[in-house]
C-alpha cells in the first residue's frame, strides 16, 4: 500500500512537471526516464516473473521502432502506427519462444539473441541511411506530446505488469518460474505461460521501441537493434530488483541520473562503470536495491528486537 | 561456377565458424555455462595476434605460440574472478547467470576495446595475404586454405587430448555427469578450470570479432548438438555452405538470415542437434 501511494505521488509529479519547466533539458530527461522504465518492465516480465532469461530484448525493440516509425512517416495515425508495431514484435518473439519453449535450457536465450543481432545486421544492410522525421513534422516538432506519450506508456506498463502478476495467471506464470515440473503436475500449463509472458512483453517493448520511434528526430535504424538496448533493460530491472514491480522504476530513476552525472565525466567509459555494476549485482546483489533494503530493514528490526 | 566459388568460400570459412563454436560448446558441454562473451574472446585473441604482427612482424600463424598460452593465463582469471561462482549454483541458474554475466563481460570487454584500440576494423597483412591457390578453375584465397587445415589440426590435437589423457577423460567424465565424476575422486573444480582456459583459448586462437561471432558459433552450437568437437567442424561448414547458397540466390544483404532459419528448423525437428549425443 505504502508504494502504491509512492508510485501515485510519483506519477502526480511527473505528470506535473511541464507545468512548472518548460525546459528542454529536463523534459528530454523527463522521457528518457519514462522509456527505461518501460524498457525494464517490459524485461521484468518475461526475465523476472516468468523466469526466462532473453538476450534478444534489443530485437522486438527494434522491430517496434522500424514498423512504427515506418508507417508513422508514411502517413499512418500514430494510434495505429504503435500498436502495429507492437504485434509484429509480438510476432517475432512468438516465432522463437514457440519452438524454443518446448525444449528446456538455453535455446530460447540463444534465439532470442541470435534474432536481434541478426535483425541488427541485416536491417543494417538493407537500410543504412539515417532516418529523419520529415521537414513539415519537424517544422511542428514538440516535446510536451512525447513527453505524455512516453509518461502514459511508463505507467501503462507498470500497471499491466502489476496487474497481470496478482492475477491467476500472473501466479501461473511465477508458479512455472518457480518450479516447472510442480507446476504441471498442479495443472499449469508451462508452455502456455511462458508464451503468454513472452507476448506480453513483447508486445509492451514493441510499444516502447514505437514511442522512440515517435521521440527521436533522426538515428540510423540499425540503432534501434543495438545491444545496449538489451543491457539498459536488463541492467535496469538488475539494479533496481529483479521480480519486483517498484525495483525496475527505481532501477531507471537510479540508471538514467546515474548516467548523466558519468557520461558528461567519463563519456563512453560509463559504459564499462555499469557494466562492472552489473556483474557485481548479478554475483554477489541478485536482489538489486530493492533486496538491499529489504535485507537491512530486516537487520535493524532484528537488531531493535533484541533489545 | 560462381555458385562452386562461393561454396568453397563458404566451407572456408564455415571451418572458423567451427573453431569459434568448439570452445562454446567445450565450456558448455562441461560447466554447464553458456559465456555469451566468446565472440569478445575472439577478439581478443584476434587484437593479440594484430599487435604481435605489427610491433614486432610476428606471423599471426606462429604469434599463436604467444596468444594461446596468454589467452589461457586469462581464461583462468576469469574463471577465477567470475565463473567460478556460477557453477556452484544448479544447472537451470548456473545457465542463466552465466549468461547474464557473459553479458555484462560483453559490454565490458567491448567498451574497453574501443577506448583503447577505437572501432576500426583491423587487419593482418602478410606477404602471402593475397596468394590465391588454384584447383582447376576455382581460385581459393592460401590463407583461407591454411586457416582450414590449421582449424582441423587444432580440431584433432583437441581431441586427442580428450580422448587420451587424464586430464581430458577428467574433463568428459565431469561432462558426463559431475556428480559422478566427484565421487571417482576427480577434482571437478580444477577440471571445470582447466575447461574453462581450454575453451578460452580456443576462442583466442579463432579469427575474431564481436558478437557477430559469439551468434554464429552460438548457432553452430545448437545446429550441431553438443558432445562431438568434429561435430562442431561439421556444423560450422555446414553453416558457411548454408550462407554461401543464400548469398548466391538472396544476395549479400541476407545473409545472416540463413542461420535464424536452421535454427529454428532444427530447434523444431532434431532439438539435440545433428551431432548430438543426448536423447
Amino acid at each position: 500500500m505504502k508504494l502504491f501511494l509512492g508510485g501515485i505521488l510519483l506519477a502526480v509529479g511527473f505528470a506535473a512537471l511541464p507545468l512548472f519547466t518548460q525546459r528542454n533539458d529536463f523534459l528530454n530527461l523527463g522521457v528518457q526516464i519514462f522509456l527505461a522504465v518501460a524498457l525494464a518492465q517490459s524485461w521484468n516480465l518475461l526475465g523476472g516473473y516468468a523466469g526466462q532469461i532473453t538476450l534478444g530484448h534489443a530485437a522486438f525493440f527494434g522491430l517496434g521502432a522500424l514498423v512504427t516509425r515506418t508507417l508513422w512517416v508514411g502517413g499512418a495515425p500514430l494510434f495505429l502506427a504503435l500498436p502495429a508495431g507492437a504485434l509484429v514484435a509480438t510476432a517475432f518473439g512468438v516465432l522463437i519462444g514457440a519452438p524454443a519453449f518446448r525444449l528446456r535450457g538455453a535455446y530460447f536465450a540463444i534465439g532470442t539473441l541470435a534474432l536481434a543481432e541478426i535483425l541488427r545486421i541485416t536491417v543494417g544492410n538493407l537500410m543504412p541511411q539515417i532516418s529523419t522525421i520529415p521537414a513539415a513534422a519537424l517544422a511542428s516538432y514538440s516535446i510536451i506530446p512525447r513527453y505524455y506519450l512516453t509518461f502514459a506508456l511508463s505507467v501503462f506498463c507498470v500497471a499491466v505488469v502489476a496487474l497481470l502478476v496478482r492475477s491467476r495467471i500472473g501466479l501461473g506464470i511465477q508458479a512455472v518460474r518457480e518450479d516447472e515440473a510442480a507446476a504441471e503436475a498442479s495443472g499449469v500449463g508451462a508452455f502456455g505461460h511462458k508464451l503468454l509472458a513472452l507476448a506480453i512483453s513483447t508486445a509492451l517493448v514493441g510499444l516502447t521501441g514505437g514511442a522512440f520511434a515517435y521521440y527521436h528526430v533522426s538515428y540510423y535504424p540499425q540503432h534501434t537493434f543495438s545491444p545496449t538496448w538489451t543491457f539498459d533493460a536488463v541492467l535496469i530491472a538488475f539494479i533496481g530488483g529483479v521480480g519486483t514491480i517498484h525495483g525496475p522504476v527505481l532501477g531507471a530513476l537510479f540508471f538514467v541520473l546515474l548516467r548523466e552525472v558519468l557520461a558528461v565525466r567519463w563519456v563512453d567509459l560509463h559504459l564499462l562503470i555499469f557494466g562492472v555494476l552489473f556483474v557485481l549485482i548479478v554475483l554477489f546483489l541478485p536482489g538489486g536495491l530493492v533486496g538491499a533494503w529489504d535485507t537491512t530493514r530486516r537487520l535493524i528490526g532484528r537488531l531493535t528486537r533484541q533489545r | 561456377m560462381i555458385l562452386t566459388q562461393q561454396l568453397i568460400l563458404g566451407v572456408l570459412v564455415g571451418a572458423l565458424y567451427g573453431l569459434a563454436a568448439a570452445g562454446l560448446s567445450l565450456t558448455f558441454g562441461v560447466l554447464r555455462v553458456l559465456n555469451v562473451a566468446h565472440g569478445e574472446l575472439l577478439m581478443l585473441g584476434g587484437y593479440g595476434t594484430f599487435w604481435l604482427f605489427t610491433l614486432w612482424q610476428i606471423d599471426p600463424f606462429l604469434s599463436l605460440l604467444y596468444v594461446a598460452p596468454a589467452m589461457f593465463v586469462l581464461g583462468l582469471l576469469l574463471y577465477g574472478a567470475l565463473f567460478q561462482f556460477v557453477v556452484q549454483a544448479n544447472e537451470e541458474v548456473r545457465i542463466k547467470n552465466s549468461l547474464l554475466i557473459g553479458f555484462g563481460l560483453t559490454l565490458i570487454l567491448h567498451t574497453l576495446a574501443i577506448h583503447f584500440w577505437t572501432a576500426d576494423e583491423r587487419a593482418v597483412t602478410t606477404s602471402y595475404g593475397g596468394a590465391v591457390v588454384r584447383i582447376g578453375v576455382f581460385a581459393v584465397p592460401l590463407i583461407r586454405l591454411a586457416s582450414l587445415v590449421f582449424a582441423f589440426a587444432i580440431l584433432t590435437a583437441l581431441h586427442l587430448f580428450l580422448a587420451k589423457t587424464r586430464w581430458g577423460r577428467a574433463i568428459r567424465a565431469t561432462a558426463e555427469d559431475w556428480e559422478a565424476a566427484a565421487l571417482m575422486g576427480i577434482p571437478v573444480g580444477k577440471t571445470y578450470l582447466v575447461a574453462f582456459a581450454l575453451g578460452t583459448v580456443l576462442a583466442g586462437i579463432s579469427p575474431s570479432i564481436g558478437l557477430e561471432w559469439t551468434l554464429k558459433a552460438l548457432i553452430v552450437v545448437v545446429l550441431a548438438g553438443l558432445g562431438s568437437l568434429f561435430g562442431s567442424f561439421a556444423g560450422g561448414i555446414l553453416l558457411g555452405l548454408a550462407e554461401a547458397t543464400s548469398v548466391a540466390f538472396l544476395g549479400g544483404p541476407y545473409r545472416e538470415v540463413m542461420g535464424l532459419i536452421l535454427f529454428l528448423i532444427i530447434l523444431v525437428l532434431r532439438p539435440q542437434g545433428l551431432f548430438g549425443e543426448r536423447g
